[in-house]
């Protein structure tokens, strides 16, 4: 990757990390409720989501803040959103868990887990039959692949030719279960061949090597029309919830994979590659630190919703 | 016209696909049970699907939020508990949670009732649950027109409609206007007006309602039949202008009592008509049970057209007791 890309790419993933830390700083301090964090998979978001062009859609589910800002969320109103204030993206009815945003084309984020696998068969669907070009991203978690639906939106979208990108961001948990507790094989790459699609994996740790994997997997979409799944392999270093102590998560495992961060890991790839030297990447985490501190303003400023939106959007 | 309840569905479906091309239709086995449909539109509207309701429920609530107007088969109502989360988690709440960025014009077609002697698993009537649901409307009609001209107005609407179609009724015939007539969704019809009392039912159970309201005739009592067509929306008005006239009410369908739709019926007339009530309010139901297939069972479910004039006879009674 270039370095104006790559840096463009650490000042996104900068931004993810400042979001969700400012969100677990606030859930402390009761400010707002406890929400997902993606910390850790901020290289599996920019990666993806980069590699999309601006007409493709998204699909995602309850840990979207880092697709959702790597698309071009507005902290802002992302934060007014989990606030539950009028100024959010879905006016406040969502909260965190299904932010979605028909203007930055992430659409019908669901919080069931497995949701956004029933979704996306009927988007792409929508989008061949009305002749507008582009492929549908479908976010979801190892979890999520252990659902049934999982397999029904994979087989439906390889008989009906669908142009879907399943990324399963295989962070290595499902809530307080450990994935090697509720699957026999090390992911769920291998289902992509049993669905007579195609499958990739890739290191969800690396910006580089998602971003490269995800492009790779889109041109073949665009080529054949057909779906792909793409498993990146990731971590999540947080709990599965603010608060959680991770109590149950064996520490050397999480040592493991917090020496991989993927910041630190961007972080050394471009001053070691003569990119970027520490004081620009310096500069870029006082700046995004400084673009939360005022969404917060924002949030904090804008009004909760009318009563009367209690029951307003139910029927259209 | 003169046709039959399955054809009036399919004439809707013809009507309402040429009227609107981004309407289509998919299901198991719907592009092979439906050759004509396929002809006229072709393979990409008219869809064969794998043999999973989850996924089928969800490609629907997909493309609707994206500019289709799907039509899902999914055969039979108990079917539907596998599309649960689909239909209720994501088109009835979808809309709202996004702060009403989506729409979801959509229809899910399903048949339940008694009358084939299939038993539970394919006769269970649950449209109690969906009315339960916000974002969603539910349509259960009764006769031939009704199934056309109301399914034609599900189609239009832009929310979920879930449309039942009473698996006795599918092949009994009944006059059909010609051409492009919608009936709106919300609206109840009185099948026969009437002083003495007013019997509520919808689907099958409105002519079980008609054939008692004939008997208690020649008994010169005259009952009042209204069929709800749709029960979410709920017409309440036409209940309670009927209730204000006979001060009686009796109603009746086939799916189990307790939190069903006569519960709601009977407590919108308890809270909103007491003082023109001259009698207790009657339910009559299928019993909490399984639906069973034996016919002699499948028959003693069902309310029947002489247990109606047994309660209807047994509240008429109270006429004559002393007031206050
Ligand atoms: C149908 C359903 N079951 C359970 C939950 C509770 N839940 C929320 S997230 C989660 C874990 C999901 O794991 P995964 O799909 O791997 O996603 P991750 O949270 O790791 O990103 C669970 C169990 C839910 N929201 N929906
Ligand atoms: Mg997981």
């Amino acid at each position: 990757m270039r370095a104006n890309t790559l840096i463009q790419a650490y000042e996104r993933m900068a931004l993810i990390r400042a979001y969700e830390n400012t969100v677990v700083s606030l859930a402390g301090q009761h400010r707002l409720p406890g929400t997902c964090t993606s910390i850790g998979q901020e290289a599996s978001a920019v990666g993806v989501v980069s590699a999309l062009s601006s007409d493709d859609l998204i699909l995602t589910n309850h840990r979207s803040a880092g697709h959702l800002l790597a698309r071009g969320a507005d902290p802002a109103r992302m934060l007014a959103e989990v606030m539950g204030k009028s100024g959010g993206y879905c006016g406040g009815k969502s909260g965190s868990l299904h932010i979605s945003s028909k203007e930055l084309g992430v659409v019908l984020t669901s919080t069931i887990v497995g949701g956004e696998l029933s979704l996306v068969t009927g988007v792409a669907l929508a989008r061949t039959m009305l002749g507008q070009a582009g492929v549908v991203a479908c976010f979801f978690g190892d979890g999520a692949a252990c659902q049934g639906r999982f397999h029904e939106s994979l087989n439906l979208a390889a008989v009906w030719k669908l142009p879907i990108l399943y990324v399963c961001e295989n962070n290595q948990w499902q809530a307080f279960v450990h994935r090697q507790e509720t699957m026999l094989a090390d992911g769920v790459v291998g289902h992509a061949a049993g669905h007579g699609i195609g499958g990739s994996r890739v290191d969800g740790m690396d910006v580089e090597a998602v971003r490269e994997a995800a492009e790779h997997a889109i041109s073949r979409i665009r080529e054949t029309g057909a779906p792909h799944l793409l498993e990146v392999m990731t971590y999540r270093l947080r709990g599965h919830f603010e608060p959680d102590d991770q109590a149950y998560v064996d520490p050397a495992e999480l040592a493991r994979w917090r020496a991989r961060d993927p910041l630190v890991l961007l972080r050394r790839r471009l001053i070691e590659s003569g990119m970027a030297d520490e004081a620009d990447l310096d500069r870029i985490d006082v700046e995004v630190g400084v673009r939360l501190d005022r969404a917060v303003g924002v949030a904090d400023a804008s009004p909760y919703p009318e009563r009367r939106e209690l029951t307003s959007d139910v029927y259209a | 016209m003169e046709m039959t309840v399955n054809d009036a569905i399919s004439a809707a479906l013809a009507e309402e696909m040429r009227r609107e091309p981004t309407v289509l239709i998919f299901g198991e086995g719907v592009a092979t049970k439906r050759p004509d449909l396929l002809g006229e539109f072709g393979a990409t509207r008219v869809r064969n699907t794998p043999l999973a309701e989850g996924i089928i429920a969800g490609t629907a609530v997909g493309a609707a939020a994206m500019g289709l107007r799907p039509v899902v088969d999914l055969l039979f109502v108990p079917f539907l508990c596998y599309a649960m989360d689909e239909i209720v988690n994501s088109a009835g709440k979808l809309r709202y949670m996004s702060g009403g960025q989506f729409s979801f014009p959509m229809v899910v077609l399903a048949m339940t009732g008694t009358g084939w002697g299939v038993g539970a698993q394919h006769n269970h009537n649950l449209e109690a649950w969906f009315v339960h649901a916000p974002g969603l409307k539910v349509v259960m009609p009764s006769t031939a027109a009704d199934f056309k001209g109301l399914l034609k107005s599900a189609i239009r609407d832009d929310n979920p409609v879930l449309f039942f179609t009473d698996l006795a009724l599918g092949y009994t015939a009944g006059s059909v206007p010609d051409g492009d007539e919608a009936i709106p969704l919300g609206s109840a019809a009185i099948r026969r007006e009437g002083g003495d009392v007013t019997l509520v039912s919808y689907a099958k159970t409105v002519h079980t309602c008609v054939a008692a309201a004939e008997a208690l005739a020649e008994r010169g009592v005259e009952a009042e039949v209204i069929d709800l067509r749709t029960l979410k929306p709920l017409d309440e008005g036409a209940i309670l202008r009927s209730v204000a006239k006979t001060g009686r009410l009796v109603v009746v369908h086939e799916a189990s009592g307790m939190c069903g739709v006569g519960a709601e019926i009977a407590a919108l007339v308890a809270g909103k008509a007491f003082h023109h009530l001259r009698a207790p309010i009657v339910r009559l139901t299928g019993p909490d049970a399984p639906a069973p297939s034996s016919f002699a069972l499948e028959q003693a479910f069902v309310p029947q057209a002489d247990d109606i004039v047994t309660a209807v006879e047994g509240i008429l009674e109270d006429r004559a007791a002393p007031v206050g």
